[in-house]
C-alpha cells in the first residue's frame, strides 16, 4: 500500500510529440503525486494543452513513456480505456452533448462505460449536480444554461466517472468574467477534497491559492516549475519573468 | 384558347387513381434507398480504403448519370442477359414497377449517403473528444453522439432529396407504369388537352410536396428540440 502511494500517480518520462515537422512537446519529464495540484501556464502554442491531452491519449506521444497509476499508455485500446476511466477531463469549450438534457449528459458514460444501472447513474448524476450547485437545471438542455453553468456541468460529468485524476484544459478561457468565479470555486472545492489535478489556466489567483506546484511551459518545454510562492515572487528564467510581467500587469 | 374545367373535373379522379402507385414508388424506394445510403455512409467513413473506394465509385456512377438513363438501362438493358432472366432477381426485374423501384433506390441511395456524410462531418470534434475522455468506445460515440446530431444536421438536405425523389417517380411513366404521370399522359393522348391535364397534374404534385414539407417540419422540430433556448 505504501509502495503504491509513494509511486507518482502520473509519470511522464522523456515525452516528445510532433505534429508533422513541428515539435509540440520536447523531452517532457513530469511526476505528479496522488493528491497533488498542478497549474500549467505559458504562452499560447507552448504545448500546455498538448501535454495534458497526451495524459488521456487524446493526442498520441511519439516517444517517451507516460505511466498513469502504474499503467503505461500504449497503442492498445485496452490500456487507453483503462487510463481514461481514471482520468477526467474538462475542456475550454465545455463539450456538453447538446442533444441531451443535463442529467442525461451525466448519465450516459456511467451507463455505457461503468455499466451502472439507470437508477444508480441518475442518483450519482444528481449528487454531483448538487456538488456543483445546479441540481435545478437537471432537465434542461445545455444551450439553456449560461457558460459558467455549462462548465460546472462538464466538471460534474467528469466526476460522475469517479476519476482519480482531473485534467482541466483552460476551463475558464471561454467564459465571461462574471462566470469565471463560479467555476474556479467548484475547482477549489475539488482541490480541497484531495483530487489530483492538472489545470492549464491563466488564472494566477487560482494558481496562488490552490496549486502545490506551478509549471511554466514555452515552445514545447517545461521551463520552470516551483511552488506558487517561489514561482511568482522569485522566478528564475527570463522567459518566465517576461510571461509573468505580461499577464500580471493588467 | 379556352380552359376546359369540366375536362379537369373528369380527369382528376382518374389521375388520383395513380396516387397509390406514386406513393408506393416513393415510400419503397425511399426506405430502401435510405438503408442503402446508411451502408454506403458506413463504408465511406470506415477509414478502410477497400470499403471507402467502392462506395465512392458507386456514388460517382449513380450521381454522374441521369436517372432516366438508369431506368432505361435496368428496364430495357438487363433483360438481354440470359443469366439475369434465370436468376432470382428476375421476379423483380420482369415487372416495370420492380425496375423503377430498383432504379430509384439505387439513385437516391447515392445522393442520401452524401447528405448523411455531410451531417456526420458537421458533428463537432470536441464532442467526440469529450466522449473519448469519458471512456466511450468508437461504436458508442457513433451511436449516442454522432448519429442523433448528424440526423438533425442532415435533415433539411434529406427532406430536399425525398421531395426530389417524389418527382423522379414520374419518370416511371416512361416504362409503362400507370402512376399519376402515366395516367395523365394516357388522358392527354386521348383528349389532346395537354395544358389542362398537365397543369392539374402539377398541382397534385405540389399538394403532395406540401404534405411532405409539413411532415419534415414536424420531424425537424422534434430532432432540433435541444437547440431552442426557451425551456
Amino acid at each position: 500500500m505504501n509502495d503504491e502511494n509513494n509511486q507518482p500517480l502520473i509519470q511522464m518520462h522523456g515525452v516528445n510529440k510532433f505534429f508533422g515537422a513541428f515539435q509540440a512537446l520536447k523531452n517532457i519529464n513530469l511526476d505528479v503525486r496522488r493528491g497533488e495540484r498542478i497549474v500549467v501556464c505559458g504562452p499560447s502554442g507552448s504545448g500546455k494543452s498538448t501535454m495534458i491531452r497526451c495524459i488521456n491519449r487524446l493526442e498520441e506521444h511519439n516517444n517517451g513513456h507516460i505511466i498513469i497509476d502504474g499503467k503505461e499508455l500504449t497503442d492498445k485500446v485496452k490500456d487507453i480505456n483503462a487510463v481514461r476511466r481514471e482520468v477526467g477531463m474538462v475542456f475550454q469549450s465545455f463539450n456538453l452533448f447538446p442533444h441531451m438534457t443535463i442529467v442525461k449528459n451525466l448519465m450516459l458514460a456511467q451507463q455505457l462505460v461503468r455499466k451502472v444501472s439507470k437508477v444508480e447513474a441518475r442518483e450519482t448524476a444528481m449528487l454531483y449536480l448538487q456538488r456543483v450547485k445546479i441540481p435545478e437545471q437537471a432537465d434542461k438542455y445545455p444551450i439553456q444554461l449560461s457558460g459558467g453553468q455549462q462548465q460546472r456541468v462538464a466538471i460534474a460529468r467528469a466526476l460522475c466517472m469517479k476519476p482519480e485524476i482531473m485534467l482541466f484544459d483552460e476551463p475558464t478561457s471561454a467564459l465571461d468574467p462574471e462566470m469565471i468565479h463560479e467555476v474556479l470555486e467548484v475547482m477549489t472545492d475539488l482541490a480541497r477534497d484531495g483530487m489530483t489535478m492538472i489545470c492549464v489556466t491563466h488564472e494566477m489567483g487560482f494558481a496562488r491559492s490552490v496549486a502545490d506546484r506551478v509549471i511554466f511551459m514555452d515552445a514545447g518545454e517545461i521551463i520552470e516549475e516551483a511552488d506558487p510562492k517561489t514561482f511568482f515572487n522569485a522566478p528564475k528564467s527570463e522567459r518566465t519573468k517576461k510571461f509573468l510581467s505580461q499577464i500580471l500587469t493588467h | 384558347m379556352s380552359f376546359d374545367f369540366s375536362l379537369i373535373a373528369e380527369s382528376l379522379p382518374l389521375m388520383l387513381m395513380g396516387i397509390g402507385i406514386t406513393f408506393k414508388l416513393l415510400v419503397i424506394s425511399g426506405v430502401l434507398g435510405f438503408c442503402l445510403a446508411v451502408g454506403l455512409l458506413l463504408m465511406r467513413i470506415s477509414g478502410k480504403w477497400y470499403l471507402n473506394f467502392p462506395a465512392q465509385v458507386y456514388i460517382y456512377v449513380f450521381r454522374g448519370t441521369p436517372i432516366l438513363v438508369q431506368i432505361f438501362i435496368i428496364y430495357y438493358g438487363l433483360p438481354q442477359f440470359e443469366w439475369i432472366r434465370d436468376s432470382v432477381f428476375w421476379a423483380v426485374l420482369r415487372e416495370p414497377t420492380g425496375c423503377a423501384i430498383l432504379a430509384l433506390t439505387l439513385n437516391t441511395g447515392a445522393y442520401v449517403s452524401e447528405i448523411l456524410r455531410g451531417g456526420v462531418l458537421g458533428v463537432g470534434k470536441g464532442l467526440l473528444e469529450a466522449g473519448s475522455a469519458l471512456g466511450m468506445s468508437a461504436r458508442q460515440k457513433f451511436i449516442y453522439i454522432t448519429t442523433p446530431i448528424a440526423a438533425r444536421l442532415a435533415l433539411p438536405a434529406y427532406s430536399n432529396d425525398v421531395i426530389s425523389l417524389l418527382k423522379s417517380t414520374a419518370l416511371a411513366s416512361t416504362i409503362t407504369i400507370a402512376d399519376m404521370t402515366g395516367i395523365a399522359r394516357t388522358i392527354v393522348a386521348d383528349t389532346y388537352a395537354p395544358y389542362e391535364i398537365f397543369m392539374s397534374l402539377a398541382i397534385i404534385y405540389m399538394i403532395f410536396t406540401f404534405g411532405l414539407q409539413k411532415l419534415f417540419g414536424v420531424i425537424e422540430r422534434y430532432l432540433g428540440r435541444y437547440s431552442r433556448r426557451e425551456g
